[in-house]
């Protein structure tokens, strides 16, 4: 039986599967396996409407036969389903066209080892064996300070936990248990305020639901009746929650060497791309994310700097970019089949030396936004996005807040926001973002530009 | 498979259950990804598994698994029930659902072509042939197309003696020229961005005839790079099925699912500015031209189906009328609090999901008169707008932003030259209301996306458009700094 506790169990697995694939003709084959247990209590109007929890094995064959590649995924793991996967793999892979520049699996990186087991740097027992009943209580604290504040609350509190292993024929033999959890909240009063807040860890035990619904409550009674500012340019606040879209759409449309090397990226080692207070690298091991110590091809993961000073240094590599750019993947390559490239997933962004104080003092007249909402690429080369505030936008005077404001679109460059980062705080947050969850400060910027409002 | 489904539903009844469901889903996916004339990956998956949902004490709970054994619907049944009585110390309101008549019988997707027994290699030709064709047009940086096909076998059971079996068929296909110069990225795609979709079987792929559209793809690709920007104002706009039914999707099809009313997807993707008020008042949400309706019976689309995930027959419901708003997309819990019966929208992303108000097919009703090109024949100054690139809309679904792949200017009546980097935006109910011209059933075609994303954790639905091209009076156009 392979469960997430065990990756022991699920590598056994992968090396199963990978000798069947090999038996069938397989030239070479990788095998990823995912076990999984996850649970989510999601609340709306101060009461849980939603509970659910789930188990599931997926496991995902890589078959190649020259340079002819299927990819077959299956939940079944009896004897059978395995001998449906592997034969289904050959006639696929029969069947397609050589890629001619198949550069092969990747192999062990000398000197780096095997990764097996659950470590302490990616696996929490706290998180793993979170009950209803902790998430229940842990929803509970966030309600009652809303009912504190006279607001309701609305949000999610997930636990994750999962065995990751990884097969190939080239070597790679690498295992790891991985935990997560995530408590968030949206907060609304009857005054029209919204607040937001969120709290992003390993381990589900370290998560101070009583704080997280005070932050909320406490961001959705300063927001009471909002009036409206015209949109324009003005410099910003972006508070953690904002921040994360900007690395995480500069990790998805530039920092990433499929698009680089198909000229749709803005990265260029060299390039400035950022005022020299900015500097983003992508760390999997670093402790305040969600570590995670190879990628899904079984690669090791490097620390890469991805803007260092201001300047883009560097881009994140799997192993097919890696080859075609002449040099070794990052450890950053997704389950294949992947048309999109390999991307930043542990992004990190240096704490500059202000405090949250004097990032708001420093704006003569300015707008504190809390988060953004439903953000989109309009031009992927300039980062142009565009999206919406939400859950708490602030105008700012002479450095003081005087009041919310009803929430804007903006149509930005994102490196030009980067460029205009005048300002980087002391304090960091861990925020899941679309592409994981990155650790990054609150930052300063010298111009936004909005381009529309809307009604509350 | 009805005795794993009575297992559970037995077991939870036993530990207290006074409702339970369950769906057993087994799923087959296959894709075909092609750049640039290669075949860069040829996928097939499958899964399968079960779900329980019980009501205790007034209070859900779920749980699912992937392993189709008896001993696990017993566990699974029983970890459901103890999620909802966890659930229950957090419970303001009780549940209660609506009355439905007993739900029994099989429904199948219509399919001319099976996708899944066509050889791969005839669907790999077809792909690369059309992807190819458009490579080789000078000037294209590179191509992408895709090809998919869906199906689920879904078996529902409920306590109530509901047993339902359905099998549904989906494909999708599509070409793309990427075109690329200096800090210029223009791309071009037919029939969509994300491909066209419909359900059904092969035969819609080879009616899209990707390779009679390659060509032009990458000619309008290249053409857009020296094209001039489209300049900020305030325009007339007609707007392509292609672009059509996404506006349609995110301004009128969210807004209308009555769980963001009720605020339960308020900490993801937001709530609804169309509260039950607007309702009662019958608020004009669009001009007398503008009718909507959530149809799960129309022909070919991806939300087609002979019940919902909670044993609702499909029906067509009117959302907005001669452009006043009134209906919802609803469920089983959330109609009867306008004092309705569910529309039948509750949708689940597998067997690992539950259930959630979901868009089915929701169509724009063509308006006899003009035809798209008779509309655009009828417009003295504007621009013709297809194929979307970019989409944000607040969370409440009123400002919306949406930029496309291509504009084409049109004056005294005729399409003219192209223009890029077109961005919209706009007020909801103002945009709507401003719509003068509507396609007549010449221009109705049914359109869709398999990635709706709701739900937390995380769902993705396959959902229908069917839309006949529109015109729309003073939109602010050409947003931002370029």
């Amino acid at each position: 039986m392979v469960t997430a506790r065990e990756p022991e169990s699920a590598l056994a697995l992968a090396e199963d599967v990978l000798a069947r694939a090999l038996r069938v003709g397989a030239t070479e084959a990788e095998v990823l396996v995912v076990a999984g247990d996850s649970a989510l209590t999601r609340f709306a109007n101060s009461e849980i409407h939603q509970n659910v929890a789930e188990r599931s094995v997926t496991i995902n064959l890589r078959h190649v036969v020259g340079r002819r590649i299927a990819v077959v995924s299956t939940g079944k793991v009896d004897p059978d389903g395995l001998r449906t996967l592997v034969h289904r793999a050959a006639a696929i892979a029969r069947s397609c066209e050589e890629l001619e520049d198949w550069s092969g699996l990747p192999g062990p990186i000398i000197g780096t080892g095997a990764v097996t087991g659950r470590t302490a740097s990616t696996w929490a027992d706290g998180t793993a064996e979170a009950t209803p009943e902790f998430r229940a209580e842990g929803v509970r604290a966030v309600i009652a300070a809303a009912d504190a504040a006279g607001v309701m609350a609305y949000g999610a509190f997930s636990n994750d936990a999962e065995a990751i292993a990884v097969a190939n024929s080239a070597g790679i033999r690498a295992a790891e248990g991985r935990t997560s959890a995530q408590l968030l909240t949206v907060q609304m009063s009857p005054d029209g305020g919204t607040g937001y807040a969120e709290s992003v860890s390993m381990n589900a035990t370290t998560i101070d639901a009583g704080a997280i619904g005070r932050e909320a409550a406490t961001k959705a009674r300063a927001s009471d009746r909002p009036v409206t500012v015209p949109a324009g340019d003005y410099p910003v606040v972006l508070e953690e929650y904002a921040v994360v879209d900007i690395t995480d759409q500069l990790g998805y449309v530039g920092f990433n060497a499929l698009s680089v090397q198909e000229g749709r990226s803005f990265a260029e080692p060299g390039r400035r791309i950022g005022s020299n207070l900015v500097t983003i690298v992508d760390d999997g091991s670093d402790q305040h994310g969600l570590p995670m110590s190879f990628d899904y091809e079984g690669v090791p993961k490097q620390r890469v700097t991805l803007v260092e000073g201001g300047i883009c240094r560097d881009v994140v590599y799997d192993s097919q970019t890696a080859a075609r750019g002449g040099r070794a993947s990052t450890g950053h390559g997704l389950p294949a089949p992947n048309p999109w490239g390999p991307f930043p997933l542990n992004a990190v962004m240096s704490a500059g030396t202000t405090s949250r104080e004097e990032l708001i003092g420093g704006l003569e007249r300015g707008l504190l936004v809390t988060r953004f909402h439903y953000t989109n690429v309009v031009h992927p080369k300039l980062a142009i996005i565009t999206g919406m505030t939400r859950d708490g936008t602030f105008l700012v005077e002479g450095g003081k807040i005087v009041g919310p404001v009803r929430n804007l679109r903006y149509t930005q460059s994102y490196l030009d926001a980067l460029a205009g980062v005048s300002a980087v705080s002391v304090e960091r947050k861990t925020v899941r973002g679309f592409l994981g969850a990155a650790v990054v400060p609150a930052l300063r910027i010298d111009g936004w530009t909005f381009t529309g409002v809307t009604e509350f | 498979m009805k005795d794993l489904t009575d297992r559970a539903l037995d077991t939870a009844a036993q530990l207290g259950a006074t409702y339970a469901d369950v769906r057993v889903i087994r799923r087959r996916d296959e894709s075909i990804a092609v750049k640039s004339g290669r075949v860069e990956g040829v996928a097939m998956g499958e899964s399968d598994g079960f779900g329980v949902r019980v009501l205790v004490d007034g209070a859900w709970g779920f749980a699912a698994s992937d392993t189709l054994e008896l001993d696990e619907a017993d566990r699974v049944g029983a970890l459901a029930v103890r999620i909802a009585k966890a659930s229950a110390t957090a419970l303001r309101n009780r549940v209660a659902l609506d009355a439905r008549p007993v739900a029994n019988g099989t429904f199948e997707t219509p399919v001319a072509e099976d996708p899944f027994t066509i050889p791969l290699e005839a669907k790999i030709s077809d792909l690369v042939d059309a992807d190819r064709a458009a490579g080789r047009v000078k000037g294209v940086s590179f191509t992408e197309s895709m090809y998919a096909a869906h199906r689920e076998w879904k078996t529902f059971a409920a306590t109530d003696g509901s047993f339902t079996e359905q099998t549904i068929t989906q494909v999708g296909a599509a070409v793309e020229a990427n075109a690329i110069e200096g800090d210029e990225h223009q791309r071009r795609s037919y029939p969509d961005s994300g491909g066209g979709y419909q359900a059904g079987g092969y035969e819609y792929v080879r009616s899209l005839d990707l390779l009679g559209h390659a060509e032009e793809v990458g000619e309008e690709a290249v053409a857009l790079l020296s094209a001039p920007q489209c300049p900020p104002g305030t325009r007339t706009l007609v707007l392509d099925p292609s672009m059509l039914y996404l506006q349609l999707h995110e301004s009128c099809g969210h807004p209308t699912e009555l769980d963001r009313v009720f605020g339960t997807e308020a900490s993801y993707a937001g709530t609804s500015f169309l509260t039950p008020d607007k309702l009662d008042e019958g608020f004009m949400y669009g001009s007398e031209l503008v009718t909507i309706v959530a149809d799960a019976t129309a022909p070919g689309g991806l939300g087609t189906f002979g019940w919902d995930d909670e044993g609702v027959a499909a029906q067509a419901v009117p959302l907005i009328q001669n452009g006043k708003f009134v209906g919802y997309q609803s469920s089983r819990e959330t109609a009867p609090r306008v004092g309705r019966q569910s529309s039948g929208g509750m949708r689940a992303d597998g067997w690992n999901r539950i259930p959630l108000i979901r868009m089915t097919n929701v169509n724009m009703l063509p308006v006899p008169g003009m035809s798209l090109a008779e509309i655009v024949a009828d417009t003295d100054d504007g621009l013709y707008l297809a194929n979307n690139r970019s989409w944000s809309i607040d969370d409440r679904r009123l400002n919306f932003q949406f930029a496309t792949e291509v504009a084409y200017e049109i004056k005294g009546g005729r399409k003219g030259r192209l223009l890029k980097n077109c961005t919209y935006t706009g007020i909801t109910y103002e945009f709507w209301r401003s719509c003068d011209a509507v396609g007549d059933e010449r221009s109705f075609v049914m359109l869709g996306t398999p990635n709706c994303g709701k739900g937390e954790p995380s769902q993705t639905a396959r959902v229908g458009h069917a839309v006949p091209g529109a015109r729309f009076r003073n939109v602010q156009v050409g947003v931002g700094k370029w």
